[in-house]
């Protein structure tokens, strides 16, 4: 992955573990339009109120364990992404919600990052894996498969499959 | 080294050695989509560049999550999804058709050894008939229709074998609500589950789809079973094509294999808000409930509704209780009408609405006020699901949510049974 883009900086919004995607967009809105920034207005609404008035571009979500659990619904990664999330780091994600942010073009890391409080400083580097606070504390994720790195890089599956006319790998080990 | 059930399937999707960990491109049998992810997906079909779906055979839409519509917006979507179905030549199933996890089943889209990805999280129902069946998001979908393929990360495989027989009054939900109890929400995160063991073989093909439905509670990709001779009846009575059975071989490779002596379960529910947190239905016993539900797809099938007519025949549910029943497809609605199933909850009392998801996911059909408690046979019980954060949901089998709206609090269905 190009390296600048590997490298993400911003302030943190801390959520605990099993954060479904209800909590992240209720389904009443769901269903009530595609307009995601719409949308994007009721992130985190049933569980953090505030989240919404104190988002700023590029700021990262850390959570806990199994973020993202729950429906299929990939509204919960656009509505991040259109709420100016940069990347969400958390413990371990739930199957969908991960391939969702992959595919959307939502950078996700697995690592469990403690001891953060909203507001506090947080830089990820995607293709090494490496993530630091503001006060110098460090942790090591996996770094992301090559083909999740490439969809990433590209900007998610819709540019991806654009720039290849289909996946554009054959399987296998993917590198 | 043996292979799990998953890592054959993927391998003879992929032509790859598909070993958990792997990544994969493998060729799809079948790809559904509903109404709550397919207005997306058909957006990002046409940005990826999409003109025409690769396998418009393989696939079917499927209008049940919002059905009929609550609003202009919904119908708006719906009406989109009409158009593309149209364009492309794939099959659509419109209002009152039923729930997508029981017609791809039901209308003999699935065989054993298939691969199949819907745009829904339960996808993995389909597991019960020895598919690997996975949930994706709008953008997986749109590719799929676009390829025809999908990208796999090849799961590692728990297995769970069920020994024992479930003992009266005990249904395949009591038994699904256990294991989720004991694996936990996140316990099998990543992972395919194999289900087997002589519980499950014990069981009809549609209680193991009760079983399969509920893989994504504890994480999982997919929850897979062999075929028996019980699964290749059900299958040919639906489908023209071969199924192609898959096997886990004796020494493949397991992540952890949990077993249980499922003899001795009692009935059990879900408490709120979460899927996992689940004690026997005894533990709760008189607990006040204002709305009953029957359906959706973990259990809105004939033998559900079934079960809770035998509770319900010739008696009147609580006062201050609703029941609302909702077939999981138009064919159950009609064999439940035939055998006089239908008639006996609705003179019950039961509120009888589309073939579809119904109340289940928030949008219509039944939200509850705030503070009141419900009693569902659905398969989620999260804060806000039923579309009101400040009511509680409570999940159990369809004898045990009858049972419950007969009382008006929830109630052990053993105490009511006919026999
Ligand atoms: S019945 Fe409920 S769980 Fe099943 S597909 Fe519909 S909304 Fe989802």
């Amino acid at each position: 992955m190009n390296k600048e883009r590997a490298k993400l900086h911003g302030r943190v919004h801390v959520f605990g573990d099993d954060i479904n995607t209800d909590y992240i967009i209720a389904g009443k809105y769901k269903f009530k339009t595609n307009d995601m920034r719409e949308l994007a207005r009721h992130a985190f609404e049933d569980i953090d109120p505030e989240f919404i008035a104190r988002v700023q571009p590029g700021d990262i979500v850390v959570a806990g364990n199994n973020f993202g659990c729950g429906s299929s619904r990939e509204q919960a990664p656009l509505v991040l992404l259109h709420a100016g999330i940069s990347a969400v780091v958390a413990t371990s994600f739930a199957r969908i919600f991960f391939r969702n942010a992959i595919n959307t073009g939502l950078p996700v890391l697995q690592c469990p990052v403690e001891g953060l409080q909203n507001g506090d400083q947080l830089s990820v580097d995607l293709a090494t894996g490496e993530i630091m606070a503001g006060d110098g504390r460090k942790w090591q994720a996996n770094p992301l498969p090559p083909v999740m790195l490439q969809i990433l890089q590209n900007g998610g599956l819709v540019p991806h499959i654009k720039k290849h006319g289909g996946f554009g790998f054959e399987g296998g080990a993917a590198d | 080294m043996g292979r799990t059930i998953a890592e054959k399937i993927l391998a003879n999707h992929s032509g790859q050695p598909a070993r958990a960990g792997d990544i994969v491109l493998a060729d799809l049998d079948f790809i559904m989509g509903q109404d709550g992810t397919s207005p997306l997906a058909i957006d990002v079909f046409r940005q990826m560049g999409g003109v025409k779906v690769a396998e418009p055979s393989k696939a079917a839409l499927v209008i049940d999550h919002n059905a009929p519509s609550p609003s202009e917006g919904v119908s708006a979507l719906h009406d989109m999804m009409r158009g593309f179905s149209r364009e492309m030549g794939v099959q659509i199933y419109d209002v009152g058709e039923g729930v997508c996890h029981q017609l791809v089943p039901e209308q003999g889209y699935v065989v054993p050894g298939d691969l199949v990805i819907g745009a829904d999280s339960h996808t993995c129902t389909y597991g019960a008939l020895n598919a690997f069946a996975t949930g994706v998001g709008s953008t997986d979908l749109a590719a799929a229709l676009y390829s025809g393929k999908m990208w796999f990360r090849v799961p590692p495989t728990m297995r769970v074998l069920c020994h024992g027989a479930l003992a009266k009054g005990v249904t395949a939900k009591d038994l699904v609500l256990f294991l989720v109890g004991q694996i936990g929400a996140d316990g099998a995160t990543y992972m395919a589950l194999e289900f087997a063991g002589e519980a499950i073989s014990q069981l009809s093909v549609d209680a193991r789809l009760t079983i399969a439905n509920m893989a994504v509670e504890m994480g999982a990709k997919a929850g897979l079973m062999e075929a028996d001779e019980k699964t290749l009846a059900w299958v040919a009575g639906r489908s023209a094509r071969q199924p192609q059975p898959v096997q886990a071989d004796a020494d493949a490779e397991y992540e952890k294999v949990l077993e249980f002596d499922v003899s001795d379960l009692p009935p059990y529910v879900a408490v709120p808000h979460r899927v996992d947190t689940v004690v026997p239905v005894s533990a709760v016993e008189g607990k006040r409930i204002q709305q009953a539900v029957i359906g959706t797809c973990t259990n809105g099938r004939l033998e559900d509704l079934q079960q809770a007519a035998r509770i319900l025949a010739g008696k009147r549910i609580a006062e201050g209780v609703r029941l609302i029943v909702a077939p999981a497809s138009r064919q159950i609605l009609l064999d439940a009408i035939a055998d006089g199933t239908i008639g006996q909850l609705v003179a019950a009392g039961a509120a009888l609405v589309t073939p579809g998801c119904g109340p289940c996911v928030g949008t219509h059909n039944g939200i509850p006020a705030d503070g009141e408690t419900v009693i569902s046979t659905a398969n989620r019980n999260f804060k806000g699901r039923m579309g009101n954060n400040k009511a509680k949901i409570y999940l159990g089998s369809a004898a045990t949510v009858a049972a419950s709206a007969l009382s008006g609090m929830i109630t052990d269905p053993r105490r009511v049974a006919d026999e």
